[in-house]
């Protein structure tokens, strides 16, 4: 059975090839920052927590003591990009759809059809394991196209992950730290506050709070998931349901989605916000952030509205 | 009730707005809320280890690079604005409307692979949004060029996140499902996921008019 494990391998292997060749190019905080990935890669699930832990507190002090850079290997110039857009066409394309094909129609056909039985992936994981199976076949497929020079796709990929740099791992550390504040109780404080700080009697107040609390919730923790249960069991639950008999499916519902519109806003979500604007070598980091602005603050409104409407004056 | 915990998240707030480097932040953060909360820093270090190492999925996504930095290097991204400047009426705003729609709609049939930073917008969609927006309005001014790209970066966002949740069996819809029951609510995955539909059409309203209104406002600031 193919497991997340396989993917370690595959992805440590990547992070490896990207130390060693900023070891050559005399980057040695870069060296050092990827070749701890790929020892997390290869043998977290082998070292002791204290032991992964150390190893993020080292990725942490060579990220805070700025001794990462952005790299600038050998590659294509401007006017040789033009040339091979013309000579090679929208066949460019090609490669760059295996990935996404790979993934969502391999997901669907190992789902839907008797292939499930074979169990040839671990459970639920099969996306993910695809999506590593696409790289590999697009992969294969441009370099027996292009044939480019053997180390090209290596260095290309240490030029965006080394523009990238702390950012590519700020969504997993975030992760870390919301199971500090899990363990910290930080959820059971901040629904105890608000649930205390309710106007009593006004059903429509209380929609707005528990909205509010979603989207700000959310926005410090980077993620609804992490808000969704605490503001349910403070105020969904117990009042909106139980006190004032809302409808259970629209305030679970749009609740949820009142926490994306606070998504939107927070540097937390680094996945969606900050590393995006390093991917595109934005200046301002929170440009995408403003650009979300904009259309956040509204569409929460409308979940408010859709929270009342629907919950309430179109249920009683 | 120990309100110091909190004070960890003050911290974020505070290292966010100062621009400490953010892994700093939300490590010195963790350990602040840890310690606060009377755990001893071993124990702190531990938990935070832990869930590093278990939350390794989220960094395997970056094995895509080398595909992308590969086709780049063969003249994609130029591809891309090609394309575009051969579509006769393309605009910015077009381009991004469409996008948007057919983000949500993919989403929607549980198709939330199709698409994203590093495979889509970097490589396709921003460059495209660069081009369209070259071709009604002229050259762009670093600051305009800038906005076009993190709309497109937006779009991607807010297609992706107004969409999922439409389809019954995406994560966030399991976990509504999940916590509702465990007190008491039972509900049909179908049930919640049929009340993001009016949301969705609101996100498609609301940023679509965001896109216009910035396609103007490069026309202008060009005039």
């Amino acid at each position: 059975m193919i497991t997340y494990d396989w993917l370690y391998w595959l992805a440590g292997t990547f992070f490896a090839f990207w130390s060693l060749l900023s070891l050559r190019d005399k980057r040695i905080g870069n060296a050092a920052f990827w070749g701890l990935l790929a020892v997390s890669f290869y043998f977290g699930s082998h070292l002791s927590d204290l032991a992964n832990g150390v190893l993020v507190l080292a990725l942490v002090a060579i990220a805070g003591t700025r001794l990462l850079t952005r790299s600038n290997p050998e590659t294509t110039s401007l006017e040789e990009r033009k040339a091979f857009s013309e000579s090679l066409g929208n066949k460019l394309f090609a490669p760059a759809l295996i990935v996404p094909v790979t993934a969502v129609a391999g997901t669907v056909l190992y789902n839907y059809t008797p292939l499930i039985e074979t169990e040839l992936f671990e459970a639920r994981r099969e996306t993910l394991i695809l999506f590593g199976i696409g790289v590999i076949i697009a992969l294969a497929a441009a370099m027996a196209w292009l044939r480019p020079p053997a180390l090209a796709p290596i260095e290309e990929g240490r030029k965006l992950i080394d523009s990238i740099g702390w950012a590519a791992i700020l969504p997993q550390m975030l992760a870390a730290l919301g199971a500090v504040f899990a363990l910290a109780g930080v959820g059971e404080i901040i629904g105890g506050a608000v649930g205390s700080a309710i106007p009593e009697g006004s059903v429509f107040l209380t929609v707005v709070v528990f909205a509010l609390g979603m989207a700000l919730f959310t926005m410090i923790m980077g993620n609804a998931f992490a808000a969704f249960p605490v503001m349910a069991a403070a105020i969904g639950i117990p009042l909106l349901v139980e006190t004032y008999g809302g409808d259970p499916a629209v305030i679970g519902a749009v609740g949820m989605l009142a926490g994306f519109c606070g998504t939107l806003l927070t540097p937390m979500a680094a996945n969606f916000n900050i590393v995006p604007a390093a991917l595109l070598e934005l200046k301002d980091q929170n440009a995408v952030i403003r650009q979300q602005v904009g259309t956040a603050v509204p569409l929460w409104v409308c979940n408010v509205v859709i929270i009342y409407v629907g919950a309430f004056l179109l249920w009683s | 009730m120990n309100y110091w915990p909190l004070l960890g998240i003050a911290l974020v707030i505070i290292g966010f707005a100062l621009k400490f480097n953010p892994l700093l932040v939300v490590v010195g953060a963790a350990i602040a809320t840890g310690l606060l909360a009377g755990l001893d820093l071993v124990a702190v270090i531990e938990a935070l280890g832990k869930a590093f190492n278990d939350n390794r999925y989220i960094s395997v996504t970056w094995i895509i690079l080398p595909v992308i930095g590969l086709l780049e290097r063969y003249g994609l991204q130029q591809r891309a604005r090609s394309l575009i400047e051969t579509v006769r009426g393309a605009t910015m705003g077009k381009l991004l409307m469409i996008y948007l729609g057919f983000r949500q709609i993919t989403a929607a049939l549980g198709m939330k692979d199709i698409g994203g930073h590093p495979q889509a917008v970097r490589p396709l969609v921003a460059p495209m949004a660069e081009a369209a927006a070259e071709k009604s309005h002229g050259e762009l001014t670093e600051e305009s060029r800038e906005k076009v790209l993190a709309m497109s970066a937006a779009t991607d966002n807010v297609g992706l996140f107004f969409g999922e949740d439409i389809f019954f069996a995406i994560a966030s819809i399991l976990l509504i499902q999940g916590v509702f029951e465990s007190n008491g609510y039972p509900l049909a995955p179908l049930e919640l996921s049929v009340w993001a539909i009016p949301t969705a059409i609101c996100a498609f309203i609301i940023h679509s008019w965001r896109i216009r209104s910035l396609d103007r406002r490069l026309g202008r600031a060009r005039s």
